[in-house]
């Protein structure tokens, strides 16, 4: 089952490879991993999204919370949370026909198209993961040029924080 | 006080209480080296491998249970030392190992002598850090004794760059360090150890199963208590050797690959099981399907969260210290009304003692070659079975384990985790420094002793007098009884051709060398060595060739698939 896992953790050079380093050492999955500062700057908050067994999942949450940098962890799909994940899709924008496809294939997912050339549209998107996934579904594979995502981020709602 | 960095981690060391540094000079901890011959808190002592001076801190610390220290310099200092910080981790062993680095100005440059000594060590640590300001250094060494030795214990390396050691500042150190991303517990839930009470109570077929765990965190006495005061069965692991009292009655010898009969079949068919800082290790319970059952109840006590529920599911988890969560259920059972199930328990060891008469561990007196088996029980009669024993990997350290019956903790010193070849030597430098008037023997094969034999000549400069018996089968023999088991016999690189001439080898050292061949010169060999008692002395023993370790348990196995003698 898919999982996001949120850590607050020293912000410290090598903090990030010694949870890069415990997936791959463990054989663990990552499906995206992102992290920056938080506005306590001694801090950074990294989202994790894995998937495994409850097993898989109980020795993940187990082997972060031991790492000395880590200083509090949440699996937020363990209670209500929202998820939020950024993608920008360049796509291919030649005559009107295409471009007005996808002018409208934006619009329906709520999309923004933030950079316009003359043969190119590079959409922005902001949503969970599965809408993301169904965008890239929806249009003309040909058309795609690239994308690039950042990975889910996400917060518990209401009452459940993670903070210092 | 404005000091050095260099002057700095002298004197933080000597805040530590630290008696011995090993280490190894180079040119990024010149100036380490240089403060510390200026001082006399501690002692270096310097080994001819940096590999060595891990190990033997290694061993100083399994000994004494205070922390190992050791000095190394950059590159190839670090990665020579790679192995003995590894060998460190797997056991759970406090130490703080102390890298020199290339300035901070060069690191990334692809400098003389540099490497990514964080990104190497990280996986192999419980916590490194790089120290790029000397305002950082003082608190930096005190978090690393803090981490080392707290929660489960571990290896904690602390890389310093060559000019953070000449910068100066003012120098406190802290008395106590407070981390916000680190907070060891100690104390078990109460909820929890009043469910192991029930359960320990409620036993029909009792087993207590101690781990490393137990001597690490000093509870041997509390195991003791634990387990005359219920009348329960009790196995060590490898790690656990000396927890419980291996001449008791009640002790049913080492479990696991090969652990005697009794032990793995009353470990696999029990119906309360109590962990005690143990981790069901695959060298242990073997293919963790095939231990699986679903009518035996487990308790597991452990420090460490992530060892439960890890291999085998538990059905009462208890993390804390051993020692205190021992502590809880003793004086808890004390006060219960309930009493262990007599009647059972009665019929429960008359099962075990059926096991037992199978007599396991039995080999051929009368055999007419020497017999390892029969070296080390000799070498524990001669012994009074009171010596600090370490001992290299492979058919040897099983049979010490085996054959050496340990009554106390910290006295059998050992490559439990990663089966390191090469620490035996090194082990008994660093126990003999810890306990200068203590008899201690390294029991090893030809094979692993050619790993760290550099370390005869660290052993003639500081005059110690370790005994060496080497059981030398011309096999790395646990190889060789792989091969004869589960490869046709094709014995594959196994044999050593061209083996030094080990007494001749000892005594350009400047040791004593002595070669044993037949059965009768067992005795005679072993008192006579040990009568040399500030003299190092190397006996290599011609060992049966074809002689295997049983029990066995094949790997995949399950506990009671063992194959006997």
């Amino acid at each position: 089952m898919r999982h996001i896992i949120s850590l607050l953790m020293e912000n410290e050079s090598g903090a990030l490879s010694r949870v890069a380093g415990l997936f791959s050492a463990r054989g663990y999955n990552i499906e995206s991993l992102n992290v920056a500062p938080t506005e306590d700057p001694t801090l950074s908050r990294m989202t994790i999204v894995t998937s495994g067994s409850e097993d898989v999942i109980e020795q993940i949450t187990k082997q972060l919370d031991k790492l000395v940098d880590v200083v509090q962890m949440v699996d937020l799909t363990e209670g209500a949370h929202i998820e939020r994940e950024l993608m920008l899709v360049k796509v291919a924008a030649h005559g009107s026909d295409q471009r007005e496809e996808m002018k409208r294939m934006a619009d329906i997912f709520r999309g923004r198209i933030i950079d316009v050339t003359e043969d190119t549209y590079t959409i922005e998107l902001t949503g969970p993961v599965t809408k993301h996934d169904a965008f890239i579904e929806a249009i003309d594979p040909a058309a795609i040029i690239e994308t690039v995502r950042t990975g889910a981020s996400g917060l518990g709602r209401g009452q459940r924080i993670l903070r210092v | 006080m404005q000091l050095t960095g260099a002057e700095i981690v002298v004197h933080c060391l000597r805040e530590e209480g630290v008696e011995y540094v090993f280490g190894y000079p180079g040119g990024a901890v010149l100036n380490i080296y240089d403060e510390i011959f200026k001082q006399d808190a501690f002692r270096h002592i310097l080994v001819r491998h940096e590999q060595a001076a891990v190990h033997a801190a290694d061993a100083y610390a399994r000994s004494t249970l205070k922390p190992g220290v050791c000095l190394v310099t950059s590159g190839p200092g670090v990665t020579n030392a790679v192995t003995g910080i590894a060998t460190a981790h797997m056991d759970s062993i406090p130490m703080v190992v102390i890298t020199g680095q290339v300035p901070t100005h060069a690191i990334g440059q692809d400098a003389f002598q540099e490497c990514d000594t964080v990104g190497i060590t990280r996986p192999i640590v419980k916590h490194n850090f790089l120290v790029k300001d000397v305002r950082e250094l003082a608190e930096t060494m005190k978090k690393a004794f803090f981490i080392a030795t707290t929660g489960r214990p571990g290896v904690v390396l602390v890389d310093i760059p060559k000019d953070v050691t000449q910068h100066t500042c003012e120098f406190a150190y802290p008395k106590q360090i407070e981390m916000r991303s680190y907070k060891p517990v100690t104390a078990g839930d109460p909820g929890e150890i009043d469910r192991a009470v029930e359960l320990i109570l409620s036993a029909k077929r009792p087993m207590v199963y101690a781990g490393g765990g137990t001597i690490l965190s000093g509870a041997s006495e509390k195991l003791v208590e634990l387990v005359r005061g219920t009348g329960y069965p009790c196995t060590n692991t490898l790690m656990g050797l000396g927890a419980y009292p291996a001449t008791d009655k009640q002790f049913v010898g080492m479990l696991g690959m090969h652990g005697t009969y009794e032990a793995n079949m009353a470990m696999q068919l029990c119906d309360v099981l109590i962990a005690v800082g143990a981790r069901f290790d695959d060298r242990v319970i073997g293919n963790p399907k095939h231990f699986f059952d679903p009518n035996r109840k487990i308790i597991h006590i452990d420090i460490d969260p992530s060892s439960i529920s890890k291999r085998v599911k538990v059905d009462v988890a208890i993390v804390g210290n051993v020692a205190h969560v021992l502590d809880a259920i003793n004086s808890k059972l004390k006060a219960s009304k309930q009493k262990p199930d007599a009647e059972a328990l009665q019929n429960w060891w008359g099962q075990i003692e059926q096991w037992r008469s199978r007599d396991c561990l039995k080999f051929d007196r009368a055999s007419p070659i020497i017999k390892p088996q029969a070296v080390v029980e000799k070498l524990y009669e001669v012994t009074n079975g009171d010596a600090y024993i370490t001992s290299d990997v492979g058919q040897h350290q099983m049979w010490a384990a085996q054959f050496y019956k340990f009554d106390k903790p910290l006295r059998w010193i050992n490559s439990g985790g990663l089966g390191t070849m090469g620490v035996g030597l090194p082990y008994a430098m660093g126990v003999q420094f810890a306990h200068p008037d203590a008899t201690v023997a390294c029991v090893t094969g030809e094979a692993s002793i050619q790993m760290c034999i550099q370390e005869l000549s660290t052993c003639k400069q500081y005059h110690l007098p370790i005994k060496i018996v080497s059981l030398n089968n011309r096999y790395m023999g646990m190889v060789r009884q792989w091969q004869e088991f589960f490869y046709g016999n094709r014995y594959s690189e196994s044999y050593m051709d061209a083996l030094p001439d080990f007494v001749k080898l000892a005594e350009s050292f400047g040791h004593v060398g002595m070669l044993i061949e037949k059965p009768e010169d067992i005795e005679g060999a072993l008192r006579e060595a040990f009568k040399l008692k500030d003299r190092l002395v190397f006996m290599d023993f011609r060992t049966d060739q074809t002689e295997n370790v049983y029990p066995m348990v094949p790997g995949g196995k399950g506990l009671s698939e063992m194959i006997l003698v």
